[in-house]
């Protein structure tokens, strides 16, 4: 049960959106921003990756699941490329310029100061521009503020894969601003 | 120096970054702003206490100092505030509502999941509301996110505490995205 008393309708930090609306202006915005708005360079696939990985490493199941789902969507309906990045991304199919930048991505988790000047020169080697490293840290840090907000109020974060997959379809053709459905059935 | 050029290198800590690039600094300056100067049955110097402290944890020198001269700034207590922040306000009276909602920030610092229901009832035996509880935990988080931010980009940050005074006011007094 969460630990404040949250509408029962909508999971995760779609229900704290809903309890605070003040709050949620800002914080939608910055994910509209950083996964879905246009990019120079790296896709909103890719994006949506690094937001799947952190959320992983933070072990948020409601993240992980909603933002793995929004990324198969951007990334050709192909389960295994999510699959394989969260069972470890040196081995998945992905660029090596996205292996170096979830390296980054993996050391902002962990501390911000564990980023080294190693780390960036290897994802510099790998073809990654200043914007594609600024926006790698601040997507892994922004995780590192939604799964905290998501977990530490105990919202309801449902097991259903289904769930997750028709609320990502929605996400990765609409973006984060438009309305989210009803779940409906979620008695906790 | 930074891990990447900035457009202005003297801009210290967030400033840099927040400079550097503009589509996501609004976002961030908005969020640093509801959540620090908004309506709130906190005072903003309570709320400066929350954010300092968990930039403290995090070992994130620009934003705890910075953060704890803006709560120096509200509360008028002097800048000695920002070293009893880092001692866990042995000298400063704060309320036992406070001290209970930063006990939750600090689960919070760690992972979400560490804050229990324990913490929860002890906060709210001391008269927390579901919105402070609320906010307090998206004060941590999101304090999780800004010193990460600024940490993982290599930013350069003023050494003393007294660096910070005149930032602290403008914080506090003039507000986020204001400057």
């Amino acid at each position: 049960m969460p630990h404040i008393n949250l509408p029962n309708e909508f999971p995760g930090i779609r229900s704290l959106f809903m309890f605070r609306p003040e709050t949620a202006a800002p914080l939608n915005a910055l994910v509209q921003t950083l996964l879905h708005n246009p990019h120079p360079t790296l896709s909103a696939g890719e994006r949506e990756l690094i937001a799947t990985y952190v959320s992983r490493l933070n072990t948020c199941k409601y993240c992980c699941n909603i933002h793995g789902a929004i990324a198969q969507h951007q990334l050709g309906n192909k389960p295994e490329i999510v699959q394989q990045v969260l069972v470890n991304p040196e081995t998945a199919p992905i660029s090596s310029k996205l292996k170096a930048l979830l390296k980054i991505a993996a050391k902002v988790q962990s501390g911000g100061k564990n980023v080294t000047e190693g780390d960036v020169a290897l994802a510099r080697a790998e073809g990654a521009t200043d914007i594609e490293i600024h926006d790698t840290v601040l997507i892994a840090a922004a995780f590192c503020m939604y799964n905290r907000y998501v977990d530490g109020l105990a919202t309801w974060q449902p097991d259903d894969i289904n769930l997750y997959d028709k609320m990502g379809e929605q996400r990765a053709r609409e973006g984060y601003l438009t309305p989210p459905f009803k779940v409906v059935g979620s008695a906790q | 120096m930074a891990h990447i050029k900035l457009l202005n290198e003297e801009l210290p800590g967030i400033v840099g970054l927040l400079n550097y690039r503009p589509e996501t600094a609004k976002p961030l300056l908005d969020l640093a702003e509801t959540l620090l100067r908004g309506d709130s049955t906190l005072s903003s110097g309570e709320r400066e206490i929350i954010a300092a402290s968990v930039s403290y944890w995090n070992g994130c020198h620009f934003c705890h100092t910075s953060h704890a001269a803006a709560a120096a700034a509200h509360l008028k207590s002097g800048i000695g505030l920002i070293d009893d922040i880092k001692a866990g306000l042995p000298t400063t009276p704060v309320s036992d509502k406070l001290r209970a909602l930063l006990h939750i920030a600090h689960q919070v610092q760690r992972n979400g999941k560490n804050v229990t229901d324990e913490d929860i009832a002890t906060a709210r035996s001391e008269g927390a509301t579901d919105i402070e509880i609320h906010d307090t935990v998206l004060i941590a988080a999101a304090f999780c996110m800004y010193n990460r931010y600024v940490d993982g980009l290599g930013t350069w940050a003023p050494g003393p505490n007294e660096a910070y005074t005149e930032m602290g006011e403008r914080m506090a007094h003039v507000g986020y995205g204001k400057f």
